[in-house]
């Protein structure tokens, strides 16, 4: 058995030291080490994005990413979204929109959509399209989660 | 996941200490977006990952009068957004952008995606497009390869035990180069290849003869193929349909598919032939200056 290391990162802003083992996929260690279980795993593959965290400024799959490649880096997950208690206007726009059903996808869409957002705050419906491709929902039919990002886009333009 | 350790040196010579210690069951980690899959599955058991990402020429691109470097482990994001790639090699985004989704190019890498040696990997195709030479480091020091060279079976390569990419080289694309990379996939987005074709062409002066070309087929074969006889039918002739359909004919001919979930071999082998013609195109039309980067992202399904 590997020996567990403790890494040392900036999550939503805050410096944090956890412990995990080699093994573990920094989704694994959100959710069993440091309890935050916003992000969710679907298929821990990389292919639905319910598990999506924005590491050192890029969209990443948490379950594709060893925990300790994190030593040094910065990360925002879902629960660093909303603003000082205040929903996030995206957060805020997808209950408008009624985007969500189930919610398993929910975090991983709103971390997607930030960082969509963060890098072209004006998309078009093809780009956010294009964007959320590596996002899966089974309830929603994508069109409401489309609309609600758009709606944020076009409100701070 | 089956417990292993994680090293991630800074330097070429300890990650080849690193993976040498580690022997058989080390592995060299960039993205992960196939090594942490795999051994998430199981098909995979290691002892040692070696994180290659701490070690800046992995990482570095260059982008000069010289060609190009790019480290192995830069990832499909920070190529898509790197300027000068953009101008000086636009048809590398054609696969750097459709490789999985937004948060698989947040991680993969095109080192990655060479090494995983898949005969559908969407890059290699371009890469023997772009006459990409590889750059290897391993206990018996540093090697080049051709990048056509590099595949020898599915999911395998020339890579040594011990030895891992360090960087891609591409040359100074010459006056009148254009290149393309098309797929063929049943949806718009986050699908395998079931053919994709990769070509570049150097046109004359007077852009009406192509003066060189370059071929390569993926999906059709148990490794990505170049199809030299493609490119050398290319060689001399007038810029028109009738010299693109000989090569993409020669393409056909190069292909050898095998049916499975994808596509079936009279499928595979008929768009072996269809995208080689459409990439030539395209490769022309950017030779000629007529067609941007964008513009293909709408043939790729894009748009």
């Amino acid at each position: 058995m590997a020996k567990k290391i403790a890494v040392e990162t900036t999550i939503n802003g805050e410096e944090t030291v956890f412990l995990c083992e080699p093994r573990q996929t920094l989704l694994e260690a959100l959710r069993d080490n440091l309890g935050m279980i916003g992000s969710k795993e679907g298929c821990g593959n990389g292919n639905c994005g319910a598990c999506n965290v924005i590491l050192d400024g890029v969209l990443v799959n948490s379950c594709l990413v060893l925990a300790p490649e994190i030593e040094g880096r910065s990360i925002v997950t879902i629960e660093g979204i909303a603003e000082g208690g205040a929903l996030h206007p995206l957060q805020q726009k997808f209950l408008e929109h009624a985007s969500l059903q189930c919610g398993i996808c929910t975090p991983g869409f709103i971390v997607s959509a930030k960082a969509l957002l963060d890098d072209n705050s004006a998309p078009s419906e093809h780009d956010v399209r294009l964007w959320l491709a590596g996002n899966l929902c089974r309830c929603t039919g994508y069109d409401k989660i489309v609309r609600a990002v758009l709606d944020v886009a076009e409100n701070d333009a | 996941m089956q417990a292993f350790d994680f090293v991630a040196p800074t330097s070429v010579d300890e990650a080849i200490s690193a993976l040498a210690a580690g022997g058989a069951t080390a592995r060299p980690l960039s993205g992960g977006t196939d090594l942490i899959a795999q051994l998430q599955e199981g098909r995979l058991a290691l002892d040692t990952v070696v994180d290659l990402k701490r070690i800046p020429e992995l990482m570095a691109i260059s982008v000069s009068g010289d060609g190009m470097t790019l480290g192995a482990s830069a990832s499909c994001h920070s190529i898509n957004n790197y300027q000068a790639i953009r101008d000086a090699y636009p048809a590398l985004i054609d696969s750097t952008h459709l490789i999985g989704g937004t948060q698989i190019q947040g991680r993969a890498s095109l080192g990655g995606n060479l090494c995983n040696s898949s005969p559908a990997a969407d890059s290699i195709p371009n890469l023997i497009a772009h006459s990409v030479t590889c750059h290897i480091a391993g206990p018996n020091g540093r090697r080049s390869v051709a990048v056509e060279d590099f595949c020898t079976a599915p999911g395998r390569n020339v890579l040594e035990n011990g030895e891992f990419l360090v960087a891609l080289e591409f040359p100074t694309p010459p006056a009148n180069f254009g290149a393309a990379y098309l797929r063929f996939i049943p949806r718009n987005e986050m699908d395998i290849a079931v053919v994709g074709a990769g070509a570049s062409v150097v046109l004359s002066d007077d852009k009406s003869t192509i003066q060189s070309g370059r071929v390569s087929i993926g999906a059709v074969a148990p490794t990505p193929l170049f199809v030299q006889e493609a490119g050398d039918a290319l060689a001399g002739q007038p810029v028109s349909e009738e010299t693109l359909a000989k090569a993409a004919d020669l393409a056909k001919a190069a292909a050898r598919p095998i049916s499975d979930m994808r596509g079936t071999i009279a499928q595979r082998t008929h768009l072996s032939g269809v995208l080689t013609q459409r990439a030539l195109r395209i490769a022309i039309d950017r030779a000629r200056g007529t067609q941007t980067v964008d513009e293909l992202g709408r043939l790729n399904g894009h748009g």
